[in-house]
């Protein structure tokens, strides 16, 4: 165990070397990489993907993987949206509700299928990434929720709070993550998931329940995904059943991997999370900076995600080679 | 077509368990049936929603759009009966006609431009089987990191532009053969052929039984890597070849060529029965759950409905079908 | 020999019934994708005129905007028989094949809001919202005129390949170089690829690089909303003058809140208005499709058709601001 969790600390460093050694060169070539603007953009840039990355963690340690969490994030967006717009007269923070509340049905509902029918995690939720967005094009008629519908309380949370002026959802992505670190470290639950991950048959013996934990740890995926919905609405100020949340999966994911979760079920810690998310983070905000053409974003996050495989295969060599497929 | 790939190696010690069970039973309950009732449902649904539907050689024609993806999704079905998956075809084909297309752009002679981006394609398949078989990474995850590598690096090559082919190459789906588009014959002679070595031959029988039992198959002597590494490149080769069967359709080749394909292939191979844990499926599940999604997507869009109906519709048949196909195996094949 | 012998004869078919029976034709709009707000606006031409005129209204458009996803769509028009296709066309060559398969069977192919550059030959003709020779200058005047023609600008754009966006910044550097906007300087032009999330970055990135910048032009709905974003989550509207080409349902809270002074655009709605009357006038031979000759629609007045069979619908940009962004419903 204490080998274990040297290594691990081991791995959470090392991705804070390469985020401050990435800062560094960035800020070599151009300074105004260090300043305290572009701290800003970095740090407006990650909540949401931070959010949706402490669910898409359990969902990982827990040997499952949820690839529907940018259709959840579209959905219960749209749902919050759409209220605003058709019915002005709630109190816009019901759409918190709206949001969440939907985001942890669709999760449940994911769990589900994997529970009950014992389905492979990756497929259910390649079917449900389609169905999910099909139904916000359904719901919302295909038309997008304009900028002037969502409230501008919820749009002001992005850009200012009392505190510094540092804007609310950077205060949330963080309040986040210190609840995801608290439940998975001392909590009965959140070592639960750990046990059923590094091992599923021997935690069933030891009377871990898993097929509530399993349905737990998708509720909360699709709960985040819901908060990180209604926070998309506030960055960015529309909904739009196309664009929002498309793609997002392949980012969380990429940031999960990076952070040091292993795709085996039963490692990664939130503050590895958290870094990989921050890692992201810089190479997403330094590559315009850099003049780098968007069209190179695609090879680089792909690579990385390699990267990051092969830094986990030479950590934990042994244990990958009896687990080929993410199996039920 | 008698393709009988039924995977009756893993079954065998049935034998001295229990009573052979009768043989409508046998043909009845299996997986590639339900795609069967559910490819003729589709048509009378489809015929019904339409009247410009029931139309064979507009049904042709409409099958040459997703004949690529399915010639893909027969060999994808063997990669994943051998317990392995491979997410990053639709990538390679657009990074091997992306190559392919700049090449011949940048004034190489057509035989070779054609020659760099097959052999893109068994790169890119070498590189996924490196991961997954030397590395022993699993390959769901691997291939989803080459998924957006290689489409990426299709990106950075030919940026955001399209390139042009010349206008002999253009056109492979206007060639009738027997009144049939080449790219339909293309599918069908290689299920033939797939179907044929898969059910038949040696190499056939290993692929089930690597994917039933990996640690057991190599016990019993089978060269797992080697016929690993072999689907692998097989892949990456007809995953080019589809690339530029792509690029003839359509006459130029830009790097968003099959996006998100990858998830038409895993639908066809699933729909048509194969077991996504491995060790079950046939050639000819897929090849009927291909013309099943083109029938119902071919239907939908002329019927004018929304294409989010299309979406849901393909995440549920998606969820149904491999539902149908567990609850199948596990009735017939305890 | 027989194909050309067939296409004279579906074509002498299409012409006959159209002669025949004063029957409504069928008109189907294929949009990029669903979901955008833009074609509201644009379809809604196209409805009301068809509320009026002789023709049979649908619109379709694939779940995304990638090269091939329209191809479908087009097939199955082909297969309905309808009368025209109008399509905002997703690539400026992917669908050469399957256009020459539609106008093959005598259907009218024409370009909405966006044609198929270099590919001409494979439409019918072409709609535009603008004279697009003039979109370049009049957005160099437009953010000219905010900063007091004075300092550092740059453009956000889409695509680094998007042919209209180039053909306006290619304006844009010609029109700057006039000695009025001698004072000026384009120091930047960066690519949001029409991704909110993007196009932030890129302005986020411009500004770093750019401390002196004094105006953005973004010449696409998508970008200028986020520059706009921007500016105001920044606070610095004073000091940074965003303009561009928006829809007025997206920029109208920063226009109310003072983040935008004014921005351009036209009128989607008469786009599809104008296509609508077209298309009817066409098919029942009250216009020619040729070159300099015009036609006339209620509203519009009368249109005239230019070099290479495209159609101007208005001949220079809108201009939206405090004052009159209320009258625009789109």
């Amino acid at each position: 165990m204490n080998i274990v969790r040297s290594i691990l600390v081991r791995r959470e460093t090392g991705i804070a070397v390469m985020i401050v050694l990435l800062c560094l060169a960035v800020g070599l070539y151009k300074p105004q990489f260090l300043t305290l603007n572009q701290l800003r953009v970095i740090l407006l840039l990650v909540p949401l993907i931070m959010i949706v990355a402490m669910g898409q963690m359990l969902v990982l340690v827990a040997r499952h993987v949820d690839l529907s969490v940018g259709s959840m994030l579209g959905l219960s967006a749209m749902l919050a949206g759409m209220m605003f717009r058709d019915m002005p007269y709630i109190p816009w923070p019901v759409g918190f509700v709206v949001a969440i509340g939907a985001g942890a049905l669709l999760g449940l509902l994911n769990g589900a299928l994997v529970t009950v029918f014992k389905l492979p995690a990756i497929i259910v939720t390649l079917g449900t990434l389609n169905l999910y967005r099909g139904l916000t094009f359904i719901v919302s008629d295909a038309r997008q929720v304009d900028r002037q519908f969502v409230p501008s309380a919820l749009k002001s949370m992005s850009q200012t709070s009392p505190i510094f002026g540092i804007p609310w959802i950077i205060f949330m992505a963080l309040g986040i993550v210190l609840l995801a670190w608290w439940f998975t470290r001392h909590t009965i639950v959140g070592r639960q998931i750990f046990a059923l991950g590094s091992n599923p048959s021997a935690a069933e013996l030891r009377g871990v329940k898993v097929n509530q934990i399993t349905l737990l740890v998708f509720t909360i995926s699709g709960a985040l995904s819901g908060l990180a919905g209604i926070m998309y609405a506030s960055r960015w100020g529309f909904v739009n059943p196309s664009n929002t949340g498309a793609g997002f999966e392949f980012q969380v994911i990429a940031a999960v991997v990076i952070g040091g979760v292993s795709i085996n079920g039963g490692v990664g810690t939130v503050p590895g999370v958290m870094l990989g998310v921050l890692l992201l983070g810089c190479v997403a905000a330094a590559l315009p900076l850099l003049g780098i053409p968007g069209t190179a974003q695609g090879a680089i996050y792909g690579a990385i995600i390699l990267v990051a495989l092969l830094i986990d295969r030479s950590v934990r060599q042994q244990g990958i080679a009896s687990l080929k497929m993410v199996r039920a | 077509m008698s393709t009988t790939g039924a995977p009756t190696t893993p079954a065998a010690a049935m034998h001295e368990a229990a009573p052979a069970r009768p043989v409508w039973h046998v043909a009845l309950v299996r997986p590639e049936t339900m795609t069967l009732v559910l490819l003729i449902v589709a048509i009378i649904v489809a015929s019904y929603l339409s009247p410009y539907f029931l139309d064979i050689g507009y049904i042709l024609r409409s099958f040459t759009l997703s004949a690529e993806f399915a010639l893909v999704a027969l060999v994808l079905t063997m990669v994943i009966i051998a317990g392995e998956i491979d997410l990053s075809p639709a990538s390679n084909m657009a990074l091997s006609a992306c190559l392919f297309a700049w090449a011949q752009a940048s004034g190489i002679p057509m035989p070779i431009a054609i020659a760099i981006g097959l052999l893109a394609g068994l790169a890119m398949g070498a590189l996924n089987a490196f991961m997954v078989i030397a590395l022993q990474l699993p390959s769901i995850i691997v291939t989803i990191g080459t998924l957006t590598l290689y489409r990426g690096l299709a990106q950075i090559i030919a940026g955001d532009k399209s390139i042009r082919v010349p206008d002999w190459f253009i056109g492979i789906d206007k060639v009738m053969v027997l009144g049939i588009p080449v790219p339909v014959v293309i599918f069908i002679v290689a299920a033939l052929v797939l179907g044929l070595i898969l059910a038949g031959t040696i190499f056939g029988r290993q692929i089930y039984q690597i994917g039933t039992n990996e640690v057991a198959a190599r016990y019993a002597g089978i060269r797992t890597r080697r016929i690993k590494l072999t689907l692998f490149l097989l892949i990456g080769l007809v995953s080019a070849v589809a690339g530029m069967m792509t690029a003839s359709r359509l006459g130029s080749v830009r790097y968003d060529l099959g996006l998100g394909g990858e998830l038409q292939m895993v639908l066809m191979a699933m729909l048509g029965g194969t077991y996504i844990f491995g060790g079950r499926g046939t050639i000819l599940g897929t090849f009927l759950a291909a013309w099943l999604l083109v029938v119902v997507s071919t239907g939908m869009t002329v019927a004018n409905l929304l294409p989010a109906i299309q979406l849901t519709v393909l995440g549920v048949l998606l969820i149904v079908a491999i539902i149908a196909t567990n609850f199948i195996y596990s009735r017939t094949q305890r | 020999m027989l194909k050309k012998s067939l296409i004279a004869l579906a074509t002498g078919l299409a012409l006959s019934t159209a002669a025949f029976a004063q029957d409504k034709i069928d008109i189907v709009f294929i949009g990029k994708n669903t979901g955008n707000p833009y074609f509201d606006s644009l379809t809604k031409g196209f409805v009301e005129a068809c509320e009026k005129i002789a023709c049979n209204f649908e619109f379709v458009a694939p779940a995304t905007a990638e090269a091939t996803s329209q191809i479908p769509f087009i097939e199955a028009q082909i297969q309905r028989g309808v009368d025209v296709i109008a399509i905002s066309p997703n690539s400026p060559d992917a669908l050469n094949q399957v256009f020459d398969a539609a106008r093959a069977k005598g259907i009218i192919v024409m370009t909405v809001n966006g044609d198929i550059t270099g590919n001409e030959s494979h439409r019918d003709l072409t709609i535009l919202p603008t004279d697009f020779t003039k979109v370049g200058a009049d957005q160099v005047e437009m953010v000219g005129s905010l900063i007091g023609y004075d300092g550092e600008i740059a453009i956000l754009s889409a695509t680094t390949e998007a042919p209209d966006q180039n053909f306006w910044i290619k304006g844009m550097s010609e029109a700057i170089k006039d000695p009025k906007y001698a004072k000026m300087k384009l120091v930047a032009t960066v690519y949001g690829d029409d991704q909110p999330e993007k196009s932030t970055t890129e302005m986020e990135a411009l500004l770093s690089n750019y401390p002196d910048l004094k105006g953005v032009i973004a010449p696409t709905t998508v970008g200028v909303a986020a520059a706009a974003q921007v500016v105001q989550s920044r606070g610095i509207a004073d000091k940074v003058k965003v303009t561009g080409l928006g829809l007025p349902s997206e920029m109208r809270d920063f226009v109310k809140d003072g983040t935008v002074e004014a921005f351009q655009l036209w009128s989607p709605y008469n786009e599809g208005w104008l296509a609508a009357h077209l298309a009817v006038d066409l098919k029942a031979g009250k216009a020619k499709n040729e070159v300099g000759s015009t036609f006339e629609v209620p509203n519009l007045g009368t249109i005239t058709i230019n070099e290479g069979n495209s159609i101007n619908t208005q001949s220079s940009l809108t201009t939206f601001n405090a004052e009159n962004i209320d009258q625009f419903d789109f």
